[in-house]
């Protein structure tokens, strides 16, 4: 049983088309890379997984008991959180937040919950820290772990390595390596980094307001649009 | 000192007017923490002119201010936080349409009815003698609701002012706590408006908001010093314009300037030099 299903799906914005025809299935333990160029739909479609975003054509089906709430989410920094007064630990608890419902305040286990994730990503030392003044892979720590809270099942990263230097994307990709090894959680990644993406995901999605390829990575490294991706890459 | 103090809490009007006041500028430093970082400061601003407009209706059909100003005021608060989600109108130049807009309708109305008079100046920047003694009674019930609601909501707050996105994916019905947010700012406003003033009404809003972000670093000691800058911000403020005879909303938002500037100087001197001038001030004070 496939965790996600998309069936001839498209998405778009009043009208226009971003991405169409997707057709694929991402099944638990998964790690699945969307690759293409800027404007290619890939922003769109994890919009669209999240449901923030009906498909104007086709449905998405989630199977194996995964509700909406059990996604974890790690969104691309807004400008207004570069300065925000806030310490780690707030952040990294606000994940429980779905799980909290009409609660008014956190329980033991969601402190828990918390406590366990920022050991795991090694935000537990700088948890009193105030956020704005971490570094740009502390940061990006920090919010792996509130998306951690947040899911037992599947992860959605847009972008995890943006604006982030070459040594600290490596890390980044590690933990999120590590992550999927270690726990099992299945995880959907965009990514322009192409190099990293075949090195550790299983499963390529390549986009080009459409879908262009879907498979495995090493099925892709030998197809004809992989090949000419990578080389251009490269070049 | 205390002498002062007694007199002027010998006048029931100025005993009202400071209950009002400090509930009020607890709320608006409160949800201000919310506004200032979700980059709404201005509606705050903007709700304070429609405020305005209704007070001027209000006098004009002879009715409760309070009773006509709340309704309309959370409609141009829900509406408001509409036009800056909706990227294509600029959310900034709606807002001084909306602002400029209610002005001209109460500066119009208020001169077809009452004439211009000192009326227009006392909802322009406020007046302390303004509150009656049924308005005290509401304005005590809703700041408590106001109060009570924001502590029970902290963490889903928290969560909107932070990330929405992530919020949002993750099920949190962030619209809901968007309104939430400004139908308690609307009823913030319009209780402390006629006291500050509705040109200066804002600033309760944003000063303590800043004042505490100069030095505070995690969400919730910020949302904690904001409160109490506020609070205390108020007092010294009303203090003074009793002392000095000065207008009541302009003294409480010059008492926030220099507590901003004084929080902003702060940051300048190391925590540990900080801690060690506090806890000499604290020693003086208890060989006093």
């Amino acid at each position: 049983m496939a965790l996600i299903a998309c069936q001839g799906v498209s998405f778009g914005y009043e009208g226009n088309i971003a991405v169409s025809g997707l057709d694929f299935e991402v099944h638990s333990g998964d790690y699945l890379c969307v690759a293409g160029e800027n404007g290619s739909g890939k922003s769109t479609l994890i919009k669209g997984l999240l449901r923030l975003k009906t498909p104007l054509k086709g449905s998405v089906l989630m199977g194996g008991g995964l509700k909406p709430n059990e996604i974890g989410y790690l969104p691309q920094q807004t400008a207004a959180q570069k300065d925000f007064p806030a310490s780690a630990y707030e952040v990294v608890l606000s994940g429980r937040l779905a799980a909290q419902g009409v609660r008014p305040f956190y329980s033991r286990t969601d402190k828990k919950i918390a406590a366990e994730n920022m050991k795991r990503l090694g935000v537990d030392s700088f948890k009193n820290r105030c956020y704005r003044e971490l570094s740009g892979g502390q940061q990006q720590r920090v919010l792996l772990a509130r998306a951690l809270c947040a899911t037992k099942k599947i992860l959605l990263l847009d972008e995890p390595a943006a604006g982030l230097d070459p040594v600290v994307t490596q890390e980044v990709y590690r933990l999120i390596e590590t992550i999927n090894r270690e726990t099992g959680l299945t995880i959907i990644m965009v990514s322009h980094d192409m190099q990293s993406a075949i090195k550790y995901a299983s499963h390529i999605l390549h986009l080009q307001n459409a879908q262009v390829f879907f498979g495995k990575t090493e099925d892709y490294l030998n197809s004809e649009i992989g090949a000419k991706f990578l080389g251009g890459e490269r070049a | 000192m205390i002498n002062t103090l007694m007199e002027m809490f010998s006048y029931t009007f100025l005993v009202r007017a400071v209950v009002v006041g400090l509930l009020v500028s607890l709320c608006a430093a409160l949800l201000g923490v919310s506004l200032v970082l979700k980059r709404y400061s201005m509606i705050g601003d903007g709700l304070s002119h429609v405020g305005f407009g209704t007070l001027a209706i209000a006098t004009a059909m002879n009715a409760a201010p309070l009773t006509v100003s709340i309704p309309i005021v959370i409609l141009a608060a829900f509406f408001l936080l509409r036009i800056s989600e909706n990227s294509k109108i600029k959310g900034d130049a709606a807002i001084a349409l909306i602002s400029s807009s209610s002005l001209a309708i109460g500066v119009t109305i208020i001169s077809l009815t009452t004439g211009m008079n000192t009326d227009v100046c006392n909802y322009m920047f406020g007046s302390i003698l303004a509150m009656s003694k049924s308005d005290v009674t509401l304005s005590i019930i809703l700041a408590i609701a106001v109060l009570g609601l924001f502590i029970l909501f902290y963490h889903k707050i928290f969560a909107v002012t932070f990330d929405e996105n992530f919020a949002k994916a993750t099920g949190v019905k962030t619209g809901l706590y968007n309104m939430l947010i400004a139908f308690l700012t609307a009823i913030t406003i319009v209780l402390g408006m006629r006291m500050m003033g509705a040109l200066l009404i804002s600033s309760l809003i944003i000063f303590p908001a800043l004042t505490s972000m100069r030095l505070c670093k995690k969400f919730k000691t910020v949302t904690i010093c904001s409160a109490a800058v506020s609070v205390v911000c108020f007092f010294f403020g009303v203090v003074i314009s009793y002392i000095k005879a000065t207008p009541t909303g302009a003294s409480v938002v010059l008492v926030n300037i220099a507590a901003f500037l004084l929080f902003w100087a702060a940051r300048f001197i190391p925590w540990t030099q900080r801690k060690e001038a506090l806890c000499c001030f604290i020693a003086e004070r208890r060989k006093v």
